[in-house]
């Protein structure tokens, strides 16, 4: 691996978390309304923690369709206010949970970009 | 695929899902007072059932209408003998729909197509920045 792969590794793997982590707020959200469906999520920092542990190592090639990113476990969401039809889906935590993975996702992105005008600054002097 | 392109996928599903209940609201209240139809019968109001719906790829989950029921409780009575359809004692079988049941349902549909709609305006604005890394 390049020096130039490895300055990008930690972002690339972070963005991926945070476009799966909002793929899963977006169900949450769709469902507001259907019955018996249950809020999933994961945890962010193990899930980075992980994903960083395994990189490096030798890994077997991900099957096609497998969307999870290395590292990411789904959890339920254990619901504040149960409702009567067993949706556990509070609106206002995913909504608030939506805009901050979104926040977070920009900030990323920015740090990337920032990145990588550093690294063109150093290149070209 | 970027994972982020299946948020289209699920709002989209929900923005059809949510429409539909809003299309079965709609009928239930323009249809309140139809004491006849082409049964002959009262109306009966209509309500969606809305069914998680995997995607096929990856964890994302979808909603989907899989079926529409009618409301099995009995015709609001109305007594209004000179009505034509009263019977002998002077009453009409009336829609059962709940008008006020119905506001509150159509405000929920309205506000959920928001929401959805909301998401996919997120997710665009994520995937365009994205696409513009190193410019």
């Amino acid at each position: 691996m390049t020096k130039l792969d490895e300055l990008f590794r930690f972002s690339q793997s972070a963005l991926n978390l945070h476009a799966y982590r909002q793929q899963l707020i977006a169900s949450n959200i769709a469902n507001a309304d259907t019955p018996g469906y249950k809020a999933r999520d994961i945890d962010f920092a193990s899930a980075l923690a992980n994903a960083e542990a395994a990189q490096g190592k030798p890994q077997l090639p991900q099957p096609a369709g497998e969307s999870a990113p290395l590292g990411a476990e789904i959890l339920y969401r254990s619901a504040v206010q149960r409702s009567l039809d067993g949706n556990s889906v509070d609106l206002d935590i995913e909504r608030a949970q939506f805009a901050d993975n979104a926040v977070r996702y920009e900030a990323q992105l920015m740090f990337i970009n920032s990145r990588i005008k550093s690294m063109l600054a150093a290149i070209q002097g | 695929m970027s994972s982020l392109f299946s948020v289209f996928d699920v709002a989209g599903s929900a923005l059809t899902a949510q429409s539909q209940r809003l299309n079965a609201t709609a009928s239930n209240l323009a249809n309140a007072d139809s004491a006849t139809s082409s049964t002959g019968q009262p109306y009966r109001a209509k309500q969606v059932v809305f069914t998680a719906q995997p995607l096929p790829q990856g964890d994302a989950v979808g909603v989907r209408v899989t079926d529409v029921v009618q409301d099995q409780s009995p015709p609001r009575r109305v007594h209004d003998p000179r009505h034509p359809l009263a019977d002998a004692t002077g009453y009409v079988n009336m829609p059962n729909v709940n008008v006020i049941e119905e506001m509150v349902n159509m405000i929920s549909a309205s506000r959920s197509y928001q929401t959805n709609a909301e998401m996919m305006n997120t997710a665009k604005t994520l995937l365009l920045k994205t696409l513009q890394i190193g410019q």
